[in-house]
């Protein structure tokens, strides 16, 4: 079902995050991620202070509440003291800076005149500091937007941040981060909330992706460019839904949301006609441990093995409210996990809308109903595990159900990879940015004269000359544009007279295919493209025999492509010899049915010379010879 | 609230009477900036003004074309709310002695503004956990980087040490700038005689505004020692890795800043740090030092110092004018040699000249590890018979405080000699073990 997102006041904003392909924003490591271990790990804790905690901000709040160890993977060879802030950072990276301002100019933005660097506090211990450098570069303002189906998307911030470090796994007490990713340069676009359609804000992402990759500057491949959506509809709330890395999934994830603030929505109005009151729901938390004592639940009985306790409360007037659907397949009490899992540690709820279940019989039901005085109507929760935790699930949960009563919380979510969300923390406050003094402001004036006047083409300006240059088709242009390759593409195309959409589908659609054989097609270089081109434009080279020749370079079985050619090239004369002896076999066949064995001829010789020769080569002198040799016999 | 720019934009902010912090709004080019003015560092020109915009990021608008309107004028900055201070007669009374330095000093998120603490509730806001280990006091002292103490600033120290003790301290925290605490560390040893409860030195590398600092634990382990350790000696305590799990103890007459921005950047030359000091315990890992005495502290004050001593770092190719003008201006010279503690040929003879003037010279090692043998080969031979004093294994700048201390007790060259090859503080004669140098350190720690 399409809902009328006009009607819903749906609004969506997008925050595009992009890696640029330069060293490290405030050091002079390598942009490099790494898959090997950590050569050694350090182990730190961040603090902040109690009375800034309060009223400024609850996302930091939360996660002191939590005194966790924070264990850092570092490099010996490709990070440094700066990534494992026991140095100052370095100036700003001004390449980065460049590449920033060329995207602010192609997108008709303001670049400011002098960038100021910000610490943005962040405690989650992704960045060592305990805080993300982060840079306004450039604003929007009308004349900034691009064009889609929908109409006009706005362009409001441009920054240039640090991407912060990437997460190996954590608990509640410690969680390990490693240093390769901290402080890779960042770029975040973000849109004003002129996105009204699912579809919409996918176009936009796809066109804003595009336009980054056309400075040539940027970082590809998985984990490069992420959006993070933000999405609210009339009476709904705004969520900022983080860390979307697939353009498909984008309208998917919006529809969800939509569905699940109006279903919040509806409960809202439902508890409401049932007279619930905040009062109510702020009901005791009992220890409930011995009406399980001879449970046969296994989860249950595991648990109280271990020392573990069966905590309850009881949830005034949400019979029937846990246990219904707000997404496909997540009810409002996985909601309600959420919080569990994030404040309380603990890996999740039980409650009273699904059980009997998990093991807990109708008789354990009924005692703990009566254990916490629920009445008709009324549900409960449970929870396993020690009184700390218990305490602060059952009261994050709690606070989670009497905001159901309100209807739909600000919240930071998670884009799970269905297309549904689940809670990460509260929406941050704002006031968590300061300057970072260690790192002086810089003047964009020079960039500024050195980079306008010389901005890359925009990607629709470069697709239709490819198509009406090299007469490839607009999808194909598109493919190759999105592959990153057109400049190989223009450079061979223009030098070596080569069929050019057959040579643009070999650096789209072959290496697509070779890539998903899983040839590492990474290890083709770009003198093996114009090796391909030039022995393609010689003659040397079949059309047919590209894809094993790029394979076998691939693979490392031929260094290059001339060392293919040797051991697949077949001479003339050696092609002549081959076509005698299909002639002499097939003689019987030529005498019965004259031309008409040229197919048979064909097939035959084929099979001993495919991908040495060109085929229409072979064509030619097959036809000639067996004329030649219909008329001698 | 003041204002701080200069030139060109102050006088136009001035005009339009905007200050610090008021909110402003300026239209530039067709379009509008409207945040609150941020002070400008006044490293920066006098053409842009810098505003905080409403979703936090600080720019620099230049001011050609600009028009600036003031909004409102600023509020000041809130006060916080902040921990209650409450006395708990079970644990011992610590003071803090604040000198500077970022480790007493806080941020406001909301101007960014960099304020120093005033009252001790404001530490205990950023490290509650002091609450537990002390009953800590601030007696504010100075406000100055440590680049720019003086020695009359080690003896305003010593004595406010000294009256603390005699009112019943159990040991006493001192916040200092990093730079030159171990000079601070090794005055201190000198001038606090009979010293017998701990004396605390503490800083940090990251200051305290971030979430990240090394403060927490600097001054947790630091507390913990000043209130309970058993160490009556003036020490520094600071990180003893990049891991914020653990800082040590080092003496201050052997403690040397070996780098210029690691947590871990204090390091005990010539012997192992005294204690590890965890978030739980007190780990002795140098049994060498004067123990804690109970009741009231009988320390004494010792502050002659003659702070007209310098210290020079010799190089290939130094010359003799140099060490001449030096000496002209000073009542002593230590030096920091080559090697064993060799300096140039030629500057043997001026050295022999400036002895017999009656002006000692001491000489140490760049090498910082080890000990100065002057008879090993012939340079060292020659410079014992100019007459010079070994500063053994002591390091140079530790050789430079004890030499102010010498003379501000001696004149005689015999009587100065004597004092510098005295142990006074734990300075001189340590046992050289294997586990000293850093490339072992990893052995001793069993990182």
């Amino acid at each position: 079902m399409e809902y009328d997102y006009d009607k819903l006041g749906l609004k969506v904003g997008l925050e595009i995050h992009q890696r640029l392909d330069s060293h490290k924003l405030f050091c002079n490591c390598p942009s490099n991620l790494r898959e090997d271990e950590p050569h050694t790990w350090i182990k730190r804790r961040l603090g902040i202070s109690y009375s800034e905690l309060g009223a400024l901000d609850p996302a930091a709040r939360f996660e002191s509440l939590r005194k966790r160890d924070f264990l850092y993977g570092i490099y010996y060879d490709t990070t440094c003291e700066v990534e494992a802030d026991e140095s100052p950072p370095h100036p700003l990276n001004e390449d980065a800076l460049r590449i920033t301002i060329m995207i602010a100019l192609m997108l008709k933005m303001r670049p400011v005149d002098e960038v100021h660097v910000m610490r943005k506090i962040v405690v989650d211990g992704s960045n060592t500091t305990g805080f993300q450098r982060t840079a306004l570069v450039a604003v929007g303002d009308d004349n900034s937007y691009i064009e889609t189906k929908w109409g006009p998307v706005r362009m409001a911030t441009l920054c240039l941040e640090e991407e912060s470090a990437y997460i190996v796994d954590s608990t509640p007490e410690m969680a390990r981060y490693r240093l390769d990713r901290l402080g890779i340069p960042l770029v975040e676009l973000a849109t004003q909330p002129d996105i009204w359609h699912p579809d919409q804000a996918r176009e936009a992402a796809l066109m804003l992706g595009r336009i980054l990759r056309a400075t040539g500057r940027v970082q590809r491949g998985i984990g490069t460019i992420r959006q993070d959506i933000n999405v609210s509809i009339e009476g709904g709330a705004r969520q900022e839904i983080k860390g979307v890395q697939e353009l498909d999934l984008i309208p998917e994830i919006i529809r969800r949301e939509v569905q699940r603030q109006l279903s919040l929505l509806e409960i809202r109005e439902e508890l409401l006609s049932r007279g619930v009151v905040e009062k109510e729901i702020d009901s005791p938390i009992v220890d409930v441990t011995r009406l399980f004592e001879s449970s046969s639940s296994k989860v249950v009985k595991r648990s109280l093995y271990r020392g573990a306790k069966v905590f309850g409360i009881r949830a005034k007037g949400f019979k029937g409210i846990l246990g219904r659907e707000i997404q496909p397949g997540r009810r409002f009490g996985t909601e309600l996990a959420d919080y569990a899992r994030v404040f309380g540690g603990v890996k999740g709820i039980l409650h009273g809308d699904e059980l009997p279940g998990y093991g807990i019989s109708e008789e354990e039901v009924t005692s703990v109903r009566k254990a916490l005085s629920c009445e008709e109507g009324d549900s409960f929760i449970l929870v396993i595990g020690d009184v700390v935790s218990a305490e602060l699930t059952l009261n994050s949960v709690k606070e989670r159900m009497k905001y159901a009563l309100i209807g739909v919380p600000n919240e930071t979510r998670k884009a799970l990879p269905d297309g549904n969300t689940s809670f990460m923390r509260p929406m941050p406050g704002s006031a968590r940015m300061y300057p970072e003094t260690d790192v002086l402001p810089v003047n964009t004036r020079e960039i500024l004269r050195e980079v306008s006047g010389k901005l890359p083409a925009m990607p629709k300006d470069i697709v239709s000359s490819l198509v009406s240059k090299f007469g490839l088709t607009e999808e194909l242009a598109w493919e190759l544009f999105d592959s990153g390759r057109v400049e190989i593409f223009r450079r061979l195309a223009e030098k070596y007279k080569i069929p050019s959409r057959f040579f643009a589908s070999v650096l789209v659609s072959l290496l697509k295919s070779l890539k998903r054989e899983g040839i590492p097609v990474e290890n083709i270089t770009s003198n093996n493209f114009e090796e391909v081109a030039r022995y393609l434009s010689e003659g040397k080279l079949a059309k047919e025999a590209v894809p094993e020749a790029l394979a076998g370079i691939a693979t490392g079985k031929y260094s290059s492509i001339e060392e293919f050619i040797e051991g697949h090239s077949l001479s003339l004369d050696q092609l002549d010899k081959i076509i005698d002896e299909a002639l002499s076999k097939l003689s019987d066949k030529i005498a019965d049915r004259g031309m008409g064995a040229y197919g048979m001829v064909m097939g035959e010789v084929m099979k001993i010379v495919r991908g040495k020769i060109d085929g229409s080569i072979v064509s030619k002198r097959v036809k000639e010879r067996l004329e030649e040799f219909i008329q001698r016999s | 609230m003041p204002l701080h720019y200069y030139g060109k934009v102050k006088k136009l902010l001035e005009s339009l009477g905007i200050e610090d912090y008021d909110r402003v709004r300026i239209e530039k080019d067709g379009r509008y900036y409207e945040g609150i003015l941020m002070p400008r560092p006044e490293i920066l020109d006098d053409e842009h003004i810098i505003v905080k915009l409403d979703n936090g990021y600080n720019i620099g608008i230049h001011i050609d074309g600009a028009k600036v309107h003031l909004v409102r004028k600023g509020e000041s900055i809130k006060h916080r709310e902040l921990p209650e201070l409450r006395f708990r007669s079970d644990l011992p009374y610590v003071p803090l002695i604040v000198t500077g330095g970022t480790i007493t000093s806080r941020v406001d998120y909301s101007t960014g503004a960099v304020v120093s603490h005033e009252k001790p509730e404001e530490l205990l806001d950023i490290v509650p956990e002091l609450a537990d280990i002390a009953n800590i006091d601030y007696v504010p002292l100075l406000a100055e980087f440590s680049e720019n103490l003086t020695p009359d600033h080690w003896a305003m120290m010593a004595r406010t040490i000294q009256r603390e003790l005699e009112k019943g301290a159990e040991g006493v925290l001192i916040a200092h700038g990093t730079d030159t605490m171990h000079f601070t560390a090794a005055a201190l040893a000198f001038m606090l005689r009979d010293l017998d409860k701990p004396v605390v030195l503490a800083g940090s590398q990251r200051s305290i505004d971030r979430p990240s600092t090394d403060a927490v634990l600097n001054l947790i382990a630091a507390a913990k020692i000043a209130a309970v350790g058993p160490i009556a000696e003036s020490v520094i305590v600071m990180h003893g890795s990049p891991h914020d799990d653990y800082a040590y103890a080092i003496r201050g007459v052997r403690a040397r800043k070996l780098h210029t921005s690691r947590r871990d950047a204090f390091q005990s030359v010539n012997e192992p740090p005294l204690a590890k000091i965890t978030r739980d315990k007190i780990e002795i890992l140098n049994n060498r030092f004067r123990r804690r005495r109970e009741g009231r502290s009988e320390a004494k004050l010792d502050d002659a110092f003659d702070s007209r001593v310098s210290l020079l770092y010799t190089w290939p190719g130094i010359t003799e004018e140099i060490l001449e003008s030096i000496a002209e201006k000073s009542n002593g010279i230590v030096i920091a040699g080559t090697g064993l503690g060799h300096t140039p040929r030629w500057l043997i003879p001026v050295i022999k000249r400036i002895i017999e003037e009656g002006k000692p010279v001491v000489i140490t090692s760049q090498c910082l590890f080890g000990r100065v043998d002057l008879k090993v080969y012939e340079t060292g031979r020659r410079l014992l018979m100019a007459g010079v004093i070994p500063g053994e294994d002591m390091l140079p700048e530790v050789a430079l405080v004890k030499l102010m201390y010498a003379l501000g007790h001696a004149k005689d060259l015999s009587d100065v000699r004597k004092i510098m090859r005295t142990n006074i503080a734990g300075e001189l004669g340590s046992h050289l073990g294997l586990d000293v140098f850093p490339p072992c350190w990893g052995v001793r720690h069993g990182v």
